[in-house]
């Protein structure tokens, strides 16, 4: 198996509304990874998933996804599984989780027509492997935040992706359901699937993922979890963080550079 | 009963009626969810301008009016899609320019023209065999329309992101749904008029949309309370000697209000 990266941004450029929301990064994504892009808000993690979605075009820097612009993308669309922020959408819309995860395979079943009994076949077993077979008929307005997270996924399993992208996908779903999904993802990778997953999350990523990158508009570090505390924390909160490990828990400071700017410390989680 | 069904007038109007209701219905659902209904309002205000150029010209009013509302749908489209201005923003600058241009244009008709108060508050009386025939081959391509891409035009209301990743022509199908609301809208203006018809797009979705969770039941369930609301409304209109598309509007605002009362959805937005 050659390994051609799956994901190639060469020195990328993009501007979102007239702002430049990612400048010069480079990055590239080998078969078979569990990569984590963190940073702070605004940082421009979600600008780089529609990058490489296709759904922005670099204004700088060259992008390849399958060996191809993500624009150009043909049938290889169907190898990328995509599960945006829940918000993204109306929570109250009246669809059964069931013919969310079917919306799946749309694309690859073609304009006109039906999905076949082999698209149903692949929309509940994607159900089963996130492990809510049982939620097929519920309406997404009855369902938990983890569950409702679940089916997105499922959504993105259902196309049998090679690559999985992820935007904050713990966004609103509380520790014992982020610490699932995430092993959910560490079963999915193990079997071969490719994974990016974008969160502002550091300490539950750093515990599943094989690397982190850690942007902030730029490329800041990236690195094995374990390498690279030090970076992380000054990407994520500025260059004055630090770590003290006196005590049972070790425990940041954060002594905010610029006092007009409120920082967040790690234990205020949103949702 | 029976004797108001021997007038021909009456039976074309009827048959209009539950036509209209029907397809409004339909297309009102996407309108709803989409939240789409105030570039409806700014669609239906626009076929005006296109209603008087129709007079203008002496052409049939319903074929200019499907010309300017398509390119009013449109430009609402681009504007909002592509450009800087919001979508509400260009629907408020489409609507007024249009209808300001039809106000022109009716002052070179000279005179009151009493056709044209019918397009805006919409009259049964003026509903003819031809008009029957557009409506049943405008309203059938419509709804073969919306058939055949059932389930992408759910996909693009409901997640129009997701859908132009996973390969399907999101953006297309936006443009093709804003043409569906423009000839759903022109078809419609005669029997309830300018001013009322985007009430007969919104309100009967709005009204399913209390009951149920279900997309299809909710299409289902529109399209009862979009023909009732036409049929009972145009009955009730003559029984009354009302004003037919006003009796059809608030017939349907009942509808919606007992829908909303009678609600059995529960929401409850888990806490996680």
């Amino acid at each position: 198996m050659s390994r051609e990266p799956i994901i190639l941004l060469d020195h990328v450029t993009v501007t979102y509304q007239g702002l430049v929301a990612l400048e010069d990064v480079s990055l590239s994504v080998e078969p078979g990874a569990f990569l984590a892009i963190i940073g702070p808000n605004g940082a421009g993690k979600t600008t780089l998933l529609k990058t490489v979605l296709g759904l922005l075009r670099p204004v700088r820097g060259t992008v390849r996804v399958f060996g191809k612009a993500p624009w150009e993308l043909d049938g290889e669309r169907q190898r990328i599984g995509y599960v945006p922020q829940v918000m993204a959408v109306d929570l109250d819309f009246p669809v059964r989780a069931g013919e969310v995860v079917l919306m799946g395979r749309y694309g690859r079943i073609g304009l006109v027509r039906r999905p076949s009994a082999a698209d149903r076949w692949a929309a509940r077993q994607a159900l089963a492997r996130v492990g809510i077979a049982d939620l097929a008929d519920r309406p997404i307005a009855r369902l938990s935040g983890g569950q409702r997270q679940r089916v997105f996924l499922a959504r993105a399993l259902a196309n049998e992706p090679d690559l999985l992208l992820l935007d904050e996908p713990t966004t609103g779903v509380d520790v014992v359901a982020t610490e699932s999904l995430y092993e959910l993802l560490r079963g999915l990778h193990d079997e071969g699937i490719t994974i990016l997953v974008v969160s502002h999350d550091v300490g539950v990523v750093a515990a599943y993922v094989d690397m982190v990158a850690c942007i902030n508009r730029r490329m800041v570090a990236h690195g094995r979890p374990g390498e690279m505390e030090g970076e992380v924390l000054s990407c994520m909160y500025g260059p004055e963080a630090m770590f003290f490990g006196h005590g049972p828990v070790s425990h940041m400071i954060v002594v905010p550079q610029d006092s007009s700017e409120p920082t967040q410390g790690p234990s205020k989680e949103s949702g | 009963m029976l004797e108001l069904l021997s007038y021909t007038f009456m039976q074309r109007a009827l048959a209009a009626g539950a036509l209209i209701g029907a397809l409004c219905a339909v297309i009102g659902v996407y309108v709803v969810l989409k939240g789409l209904s105030f570039i409806g309002a700014g669609i239906a205000h626009a076929s005006f301008g296109g209603v008087a150029l129709g007079f203008v010209l002496g052409v049939n009013p319903v074929l200019t009016a499907i010309v300017f509302c398509l390119l009013t749908a449109w430009g609402i489209g681009l504007a909002s899609h592509k450009g800087r201005i919001k979508e509400d923003t260009a629907v408020g600058i489409f609507f007024a320019s249009t209808m300001a241009l039809g106000i022109l244009l009716v002052g070179l008709t000279r005179g009151y023209n009493v056709d044209l108060f019918g397009y805006l508050f919409g009259s049964i009386l003026a509903v003819t065999p031809q008009d029957v025939w557009a409506t049943i081959g405008l309203g059938a391509m419509v709804l073969v329309v919306v058939g055949l891409l059932f389930k992408e035009l759910l996909f693009i209301t409901f997640d129009p992101e997701m859908a132009e990743v996973t390969g399907v022509p999101a953006e297309k199908l936006y443009f093709l749904l804003l043409s569906l609301i423009a000839v759903t809208i022109v078809i419609s203006i005669k029997v309830v008029g300018i001013v009322l018809v985007s009430a007969l797009i919104v309100t009967p979705a709005a009204a399913a949309y209390q009951l149920t969770e279900n997309f299809r039941r909710m299409m289902v369930l529109s399209v009862v309370f979009g023909v009732g609301s036409t049929v009972g409304g145009l009955l009730l209109s003559y029984w009354l000697n009302t004003a037919s598309g006003a009796t059809i509007v608030l017939l349907a605002t009942l509808a919606f209000f007992a829908a909303a009362v009678f609600s059995p959805r529960r929401r409850h937005y888990p806490a996680s």
